[in-house]
């Protein structure tokens, strides 16, 4: 029996007069990596910022482990356990990679208002700091400040400062944009190991990163789902196959 | 020493050495509003530089600073470092409403609020006469005796109390900016979505700088109302906002003590500059032209920026 952590009814979104999301009902279940794909311009990256209240719905309901969060502000909704990845890689390059993981940390020590404070108080998160980017393989970076990293790198420590704050419900937009191929395979055995204890929401363009990673797929045309199911099913719908894949894939 | 970084800490030394022996060989009282400028340069670089706020309308919390405190100690009889700490307050005071409101908008639509905003107390200081004197300004402020028993009549006596609220705002200054709270803002500054969907409250914290920042412009405000014993429009207006954001992108945005260097620079302009009258004006726009093509990081920034080591 499987339970519902992030359910949306009917969540729309118009940008003066052109319906960017149109009526989508998403159902991820809890402990799933569940993929949103579709071509450019299917809303993908919209839907992703209504979940994540980066942009305020025109319609419909988002309902999180039970709870409606539709009228919450972005920050709380990060708050309550579902945290998104940016497509371009967000990490604060003027901060160094050990004090980037950091921020995340140290979020919830309370007082972060404490400006009278030195901060050798923060030392105290190095050592779980340290692990997160051992387990992202940046151990040797801790002192590099995060601008100077490869983009391979941001990304893998962008991953790092959101399993920072150890989120149930994990939103990844397009975590292999832009990458070579050594790259990709190490974000993808990184998001293999990540999905235990927690359920993870992607958007990606990748075809084999989508197919070798994901229980189920959603696919969005013009701001409206056109097929739900497993890779298998999914990639056999002739409608999918002309929408999205091309007739030449037929 | 007091988590100044080696080169930090030796600036510092420099800097207090200065102080120590700036009023031998200048005018105190040049030196003096040197000083209060640098408070204000330093609270507003806290905007400009950590969180990449830029205000145009400052000079409403160093007026509106100095008015207080002027008024408190001229027609109430209050001791000094009361008439300073109220100008303080009411600073603060007015940047929590005014920072509330303004940090809603983003960029030129933030500069522009705060603008208007400003506009708005330099208006209400005008026509306010019974507090502000209007055109006149207060005038004459007697600076009475520190805690009711020191005179501060002299310059010098005057000048260790000026010098002792500087000190402590350049180090109250790198304290903020190297705190837990300073690491937040720093990162809101890098990638405020970001610090969003990590579940930081990015608007609050800004608006904390936002109220620090005014903070210092009421301390700064109400010192020098002290120091020179007079308060006018001209404190609360348009061209003092401009005027400090001049000192900190002269002296290098985002240093410590670049707004020092700056209000030093645009003190002295305008005091040694100021035989050749409006022309003041025309050549500290030159010097901020070729302040903004040859070194943009202002001096200390250049400085800091060849050295490799925040300054």
């Amino acid at each position: 029996m499987s339970t519902i952590i992030l359910e949306t009814s009917g969540l729309s979104k118009a940008f003066s007069g052109f319906t960017a999301v149109d009526r989508v009902d998403l159902r991820i279940e809890t402990g799933t990596i569940h993929a949103l794909i579709g071509p450019n311009g299917a809303g993908k990256t919209t839907c992703f910022n209504l979940l994540t209240k980066f942009l305020q719905p025109s319609a419909g309901r988002i309902l999180f482990q039970g709870e409606d969060i539709t009228r919450l502000k972005p920050a709380d909704v990060a708050r309550r356990g579902m945290v998104r990845s940016f497509q371009i890689s967000a990490v604060f390059g003027q901060l160094s990679t050990l004090e980037n993981v950091r921020i995340a940390l140290q979020r919830d020590r309370g007082g972060s208002f404490d400006f009278w404070r030195s901060s050798d108080s923060l030392t105290r998160y190095d050592d779980r700091a340290r692990a997160l980017l051992t387990d992202v393989g940046l151990e040797t970076f801790a002192d590099t400040p995060a601008a100077e990293l490869s983009y391979g790198r941001k990304r893998a420590l962008e991953i790092a400062t959101t399993l920072a704050l150890d989120p149930p419900l994990l939103l990844l937009d397009e975590p292999t944009a832009g990458m070579a191929e050594p790259d990709v395979a190490r974000i993808v055995t990184l998001i293999r190991r990540l999905r235990t204890g927690r359920t993870i929401l992607m958007v990606e363009h990748n075809l084999s990163v989508v197919s070798g990673l994901s229980d189920r797929i959603t696919v969005l045309t013009r701001g409206r789902v056109l097929a739900e199911g497993p890779y298998e099913t999914v990639s056999k719908d002739p409608a999918v196959i002309t929408a999205y894949l091309g007739t030449d894939h037929a | 020493m007091l988590g100044f970084s080696r080169t930090q800490s030796v600036a510092l030394a420099v800097l207090v050495l200065v102080v120590i022996a700036a009023p031998f060989l200048l005018y105190p009282i040049v030196v003096m509003q040197v000083m209060c400028y640098a408070i204000f340069a330093m609270g507003t670089n806290l905007l400009m530089g950590s969180v990449g706020l830029l205000s145009l309308g400052q000079a409403a919390y160093f007026g509106l600073g100095g008015y207080v405190a002027g008024y408190l100690v001229q027609s109430v009889g209050l001791t000094p470092e009361l008439g300073i700490i109220a100008g303080g307050a009411a600073g603060a005071l007015l940047g929590t409403g005014f920072g509330w409101l303004a940090i809603r908008r983003q960029d030129i639509y933030f500069a522009m609020v705060t603008l208007a905003l400003a506009q708005i107390v330099y208006f209400a200081a005008v026509q306010a006469t019974g507090f502000t004197g209007g055109e006149n300004g207060i005038q004459g402020i007697a600076r009475g005796d520190l805690f009711g028993h020191l005179p501060l009549k002299s310059d010098h006596a005057m000048y260790v109390v000026v010098a002792v609220i500087f000190l402590a705002g350049v180090v109250f200054v790198h304290r903020i900016v190297n705190s837990p709270f300073g690491q937040v803002v720093k990162a809101v500054r890098d990638n405020e979505p970001r610090m969003i969907s990590l579940g930081y409250r990015t608007d609050a914290y800004k608006g904390m700088i936002f109220v620090l920042a005014a903070l210092f412009a009421g301390v700064a405000g109400a010192t020098k109302a002290m120091v020179m014993g007079i308060v006018t429009l001209s404190d609360v207006g348009a061209t003092t906002s401009g005027l400090v954001v001049l000192m900190v992108l002269l002296g290098g945005i985002g240093t410590i003590f670049g707004p020092i260097v700056g209000a030093a620079i645009v003190v002295a302009m305008q005091y040694y500059l100021a035989p050749f009258g409006a022309w003041v004006i025309v050549i500290q726009g030159a010097i901020f032209m070729v302040c903004v093509l040859v070194f943009r990081r202002g001096i200390i920034g250049e400085v800091a920026f060849r050295l490799r080591t925040p300054l």
